[in-house]
Order: structure tokens, then sequence, then C-alpha cells
């Protein structure tokens, strides 16, 4: 079988706040047969100006992360907000420029979530993870409406040994994160992660999942806030086994 | 009431939220039609394929929108009525004044329209003298309140059984009654006498229909049937959008709006008027009138906003939206709310005015899902946050923060350096504790949550080490 040349799209937040998500990615796109690379010269997908309405900015970074990206044969991000902006968004950025929009829409249909990777392209049916834990998920909204991501993280997390899944009662509703959202309306978006973090409290479960991490530093944080102990992991962590990282917002040194 | 606009619902949301009343009442609409939705789309697994055929009804119609509306004109002419063209809503508000001064009218009732919101008509009745009556339920209690309505579909949402009980009974001098069915009788009972009083009706259209010239009106309550029979003069308030070819492509959309409205398979009262009353009719108007209202709409149809046309004001999106449900209508300060009015206010009020309601958003798509005609509510969100940021709207620490973001972004190796510091200071603040409580210019993010500390090294100088 051909070599499948993967290009690991890191996403800024990854690379500055979890590195450990970007590595477990890595480690199970390379458990899946994938070759993988992690191009040098990423910084952002540009969602930040894009949704701010700055589209001169989002296309000036678009031009840079297509060039990056185009002699891969997928790019793949954990994050399915990252992996929507190229899919969904970059091609439409080059309206009115025929060459460049050609470029953008071959990255686009390269272009893929971690999860939907593993088990659309990759097939991959089981990991060869142990995780002990009662576990939730959250459906990150771009993930889960731009590119249709809800049974791909689910399928996974059924094969890691020792995980139980219960689910949310709204799964779908948005934490309130939305990007540039969470600082400038604030108090909606308080209202938002309040009505999930209850959601999440009130199934029990001592682990909850996403798989994106701005939806993850959102929840994390404020449950850190109101002082729930419920561990927050981004579901790439749990599918490579790797817990070595304490969970997001929690004290180092501590487990799970 | 309609003093407010859309400039101050950044206050308007912060005292929402603080209001426990109404965070009661926003909960209610999220526990009731969302799920009364969800079952009817499950009882009608070919529910994608009629939002389809509705989107392609609907552009069908705007890619025509001249043609159909001639024709209307010609069908409610020749059914012995008259078309009224309104460019804006002073000349809509004049129009219909003119008719009711003609009809010499004193009393108006009128059954639920947003066209007559948008065009603010009960206060301009009012001040030349003629008392319009609201007589849907929930209009006619925001009415008493003075208030807008804070829903498409459900006026008076915002307001809780305990809160109108009050209210009717200080109007109505009765002994207060905390019964849903007794409060619905009594107002049944004052808006009885008032239909029979009334010399014009005012209502507005679901759907206009091209080839008859007929109006299509839906109510649950049949107030729409009452204002159209009864009074001698028939106004009907429509914009020019709500135009359809014929009775089927009407019965499509109705099939639509009523599952994603309240989760009926179909309203209850679906009332079809043609005209003015004929020589063999047993009732109806003696004179019929349509006020076509364009507001702006025209200059939606050649740009990126043309798809907004093809709302049926079904609500969906509302009972969807996770900022609507935490803010309630009122907050928007516009006729319209939620999604569709973040999208339509800037339209009505100017972008400049309104700015914060397409701001007011976390995309997360919710209202674009749910949407009968699939109207891509977030893209056109976002085509108005393109407008404020190209005429600088933005405020300046929001613009010099993106650039230099973006001088950043640009810079593979500045990039890398300034987030490896920002790591690792940010590191070092959280310490042990793994979270900063409190951070300077971070007050949005650390009010209601700690922001976790970055692991302290970035991926990328962890990687180029040989890190795996």
């Amino acid at each position: 079988m051909a070599e499948t040349r993967v290009a690991l799209f890191v996403t800024c937040l990854v690379d500055l706040f979890r590195p450990s998500v970007g590595f477990a990615a890595l480690e199970l796109l390379e458990r899946g047969g994938a070759t993988v690379s992690v191009p040098d010269g990423q910084t952002c997908c540009g969602q930040p100006a894009y949704n701010s309405g700055d589209r001169e900015t989002a296309v000036a970074l678009a031009r840079r992360m297509i060039a990056l990206f185009e002699p891969f044969d997928y790019v793949v991000a954990p994050s399915g907000s990252c992996a929507a902006m190229l899919r969904h968004h970059y091609p439409g950025l080059f309206a009115g420029d025929p060459a460049m929009a050609e470029r953008a829409e071959a990255v686009a249909a390269k272009t893929w979530e971690l999860t939907a990777f593993l088990v659309d392209v990759l097939g991959i049916a089981a990991v060869d993870s142990i995780v002990e834990a009662r576990a939730t998920y959250h459906d990150a909204c771009s993930g889960l409406r731009e590119l249709g991501v809800r049974r791909q993280p689910r399928e996974l997390l059924a094969t890691v040994a020792g995980l139980e899944l219960v689910e949310l009662a709204e799964p779908e509703s948005c934490c309130g994160f939305g990007g540039t959202f969470c600082v400038k309306y604030p108090g909606i978006s308080t209202k938002m992660v309040e009505d999930k973090a209850a959601d999440i409290e009130a199934t029990g479960a001592d682990l909850v999942l996403a798989g994106d991490l701005g939806c993850l530093l959102n929840i994390a944080g404020h449950l850190r806030r109101r002082g729930a102990r419920v561990a927050v992991r981004h579901v790439a962590e749990v599918l490579a086994g790797r817990l070595d990282a304490p969970p997001i917002a929690a004290p180092r040194g501590s487990g799970r | 009431m309609s003093g407010a606009t859309p400039v101050g619902f950044r206050d308007r949301a912060r005292e929402a939220l603080a209001d426990p009343t109404l965070r009661e009442a926003l909960l209610s609409i999220r526990r009731g039609w969302p799920h009364a939705r969800a079952r009817a789309i499950a009882r009608l697994p070919e529910f994608d394929a009629l939002r389809d055929h509705g989107r392609a009804i609907k552009d069908h119609v705007l890619a025509h929108l001249d043609l159909y509306l001639e024709r209307f004109e010609r069908a409610v002419t020749a059914s012995g009525g008259s078309v009224h063209w309104a460019r804006d809503a002073a000349e809509a508000r004049r129009l219909v004044l003119e008719i009711c001064k003609r009809a010499g009218a004193r009393t108006v009732t009128k059954s639920k329209s947003m066209i007559a919101e948008e065009i603010d008509l009960n206060a301009w009745l009012e001040a030349h003298g003629i008392v319009p009556v609201e007589t849907d339920l929930g209009e006619y209690i925001i009415q008493l309140a003075g208030q807008r309505p804070s829903h498409l579909v459900g006026p008076a949402v915002h307001m809780t059984r305990e809160e109108i009980t009050e209210l009717f009974a200080r109007h109505h001098g009765t002994p207060p009654s905390e019964r849903a069915e007794e409060l619905v009788a009594e107002a049944r009972r004052v808006l009885r006498q008032r239909y029979l009083e009334a010399d014009v009706g005012i209502t507005g259209a679901n759907f206009l229909i091209a080839e008859s010239g007929s109006v299509i009106t839906v109510t649950n309550e049949g107030n729409a049937e009452l204002t159209h029979g009864l009074p001698r003069t028939q106004i009907v308030v429509a914009s020019i959008e709500k135009i359809v070819p014929t009775m089927e492509e009407a019965f499509t959309l109705l099939r639509l709006l009523a599952r994603s409205a309240t989760g009926q398979e179909f309203s209850t009262y679906t009332t079809v008027v043609t005209g003015p009353r004929r020589a063999e009719d047993l009732d109806g108007p003696e004179a019929f009138h349509v006020v076509l209202l364009d507001n702006g709409r025209s200059g939606m149809i050649g740009g990126t906003l043309r798809s907004m046309l093809r709302c049926i004001r079904c609500g969906a999106c509302l009972n969807h939206c996770p900022v609507y449900l935490a803010v309630g209508g009122h907050a928007y300060g516009s006729v319209y709310v939620g999604p569709m009015g973040a999208v339509l206010s800037p339209v009505l009020y100017g972008i400049e005015t309104a700015r914060a309601l397409p701001e007011a958003s976390s995309f997360c798509g919710r209202c674009e899902e749910v949407c009968p005609v699939r109207i891509p509510l977030p893209a056109l969100l976002r085509y108005w946050r393109e407008e404020a940021w190209r005429r600088q709207l933005a405020p300046p620490a929001a613009r010099w923060g993106m650039r230099l973001w973006r001088h950043l972004a640009l810079r593979p190796g500045l990039y890398r350096i300034a987030s490896g510091v920002v790591a690792r200071v940010l590191g070092l603040l959280a310490g042990r504790r793994g979270a900063l409580r409190r951070l300077p210019l971070a007050g949005g993010w650390t009010g209601s949550r700690d922001l976790p500390a970055p692991e302290g090294a970035t991926f990328t100088s962890l990687y180029r080490k040989g890190v795996r």
C-alpha cells in the first residue's frame, strides 16, 4: 500500500497551551500507519481574524497555510474548528482569484479533523489504550456541524479499555467559547459555560472530553473556578492513552 | 417601548442575565419548543427533502420577484381589492392611516403582524386618534404591558403566568386568576366586544399567493379569521418577500413552518382570504387593501444577504440559539431578535447602530442547522462583521490587537519566539496551581473561569528538540 503522507496541523492553541495533544495526535496517526510530518512555520489558520470580520488578514494567513500544506496527501488537525476553517472557509476566501481558489479547494478537500480521519480514512476500528474513567463527551460545535464529527470519537472511545462513556443531556449545546466571543460577551458566554458545567456534573462523570482545545480551556477553566472535581482532557489524549500531563487547568503533579 | 435600539444590547443583556423571572421564562422555551420540533421532525422522515424544496421555492421566487409581485397585484385588483406599494416604514404607515381615515376608523383590530411591528404601526395610529387592539393573545398581553414582542411566534414568552395575572387584574379590573384557562377566557371576553366594535381589521400575512391574490395567515387562536371577517375594511400589511407562486408552494412552506415553529404538523387555523366580500359571500370585508412593504429588502436581493429573504419567520433559530436563550428578545432592542434578527437589524437600523447584534454569536451554527429554508445564518452574521470591520467600527483596542497578532502570525520565526515566551511566562505565573485566577487585560475570561496554564513549552519547540 502506498505511503499516506499526513501533515499534522498542530493548531495555535495546542502549540501554546497543550503540546500533549499534539503528541497524542502524532502517535495516533503513526499507530494508524500514516507517515506524519509537522510542517515547519505553522502559526494560525486565521479563524480569529475571519470571525472578527478582518477578511484581509484571514486571506493573508490562509495563503501561508495553503502553501505549507499543499505538498501532503492529507492535513489533519486535533481540532474541528481549525479543520473546518481550512475545509469550509478557505475556498470562499479566494472568490475572484481562481488560481488561489483552486489551491484552496485542493487543500480543503484533504483536510480532516483527527478522529474523523482515524476512523473514516485510516479505517481504525479500535485503539489500544487503557483509561479507567467514567467519561462524558462534549460535541464541539464546528466539528459537529461543519464536519459532521459525532460518531467517530464515540466509536473510538468505546474501544478504550476501562472507559465508560456517559452522554450529556445536551452534548450538542455550545459551551460558550466561540473564540473572541467569550471575551466580547463574557456574561452570555458565562451563562453558556455554566449550563455546560451543570450538565457535565449531572452525569456523574469524572472526566470530560472534547475534540477542540478552545472549548476545553473554557470548560476546564470554569469547572476549576466552581471547584468541580471533574478532569478535562482532549479526546486524543485518552485515545492515545497518554495521560502523563495533568488534566487541563489541574494543579501540576495531579493525576487524572 | 420602541425607543430601544440595538445600541444598548450589551447593557440590556447584562440586566437580562440577572433577571430570575426572565431566566425562568427562557428556560421554558428551551425545554419546550426545540423538543416539540424534534419530535415533529422525527415523525416526518422526508423533512430534509422538504427543507430543500422550501429553499428552492423561495430562491425561485426571489429570482423572479418582480414578476410575481406584479402578478399578485393584478390578481388582487381583479378580485376587487387594491395593492399599495410602500418603499419604507414611513410610507407604509401613511398608507395605512389614509385607508383608516377614509373608513372613518376609531378602533382597529389587529392580528399578529411583524410588519406592523417593523413599521411601528400602533404608536402611529394612536398618535392619530385611532385605537389599535391586538387580538393575538401574546400581542394583546404585550400591548397592555407597553412592550415589544420578544419572540417571533410567542410575543410574550418572556413573561411568566404570574406577571400576566397581575397585568390583567390591573387592566381589566378583575380579581386575579392564576389558571391559564381563566386568563385566556378573560382575554377572550374582553376581545370579543372589540372585534364587533372595530371599523378596520389589520392583519399580517404568512404567504401571498401570486396566482390568486390570496393572503394566507396562520394562527393558533383563530383571531386572524375574526380580524379579517368582521370589520368593513380589511388591511393586510406584508413585506414583498412573502410572495409565492401558487397555493401549492404555500402549503409546502406551511408544513415546514408549523413543525419548525412549535412542532405542530399544521397550525390550528390557516386563514385564506381573497379580495373583498362578493355578492354571494356570507361575510367578509367590503374593502380589501394590501400594503406591500419593501423597507430595504429589494436592496438585499442582489447581494450576500439575499438568502435572508427566504426566512418564513418560524422562530426556530431563536428557540435553538444559546445567546437568545440567555438574554431573551428585548435585549436586542430590535423588532427582529435572535439570529435572524441579528442579520436583519443592521438592514433596518444600519450597521453602525446594530453592530453589537452580529457580534453576539459564538458561531455555534445551531441556527443554520434548524433553519427550515437553510439560511446560512452564521455566514450572514459574518458578512455584517466584515462590514463593521471594513468601516472601522470595532474598538481601537481590538483593531490594534488584531494588527499585532497578524504581524506575528505572518512571521513564523517571530511567532515562535513570542509564543514560547507566553507559554513560559503563563506557565511560571500559574506555578503548581496549573491555572490562573486573574490576569491583567483578561478580565473577560477570568471573571468566571480560571485560565488554564500552558504546559510550559510550545509543541513546536519540543518537537524540534526531538520530543515525541
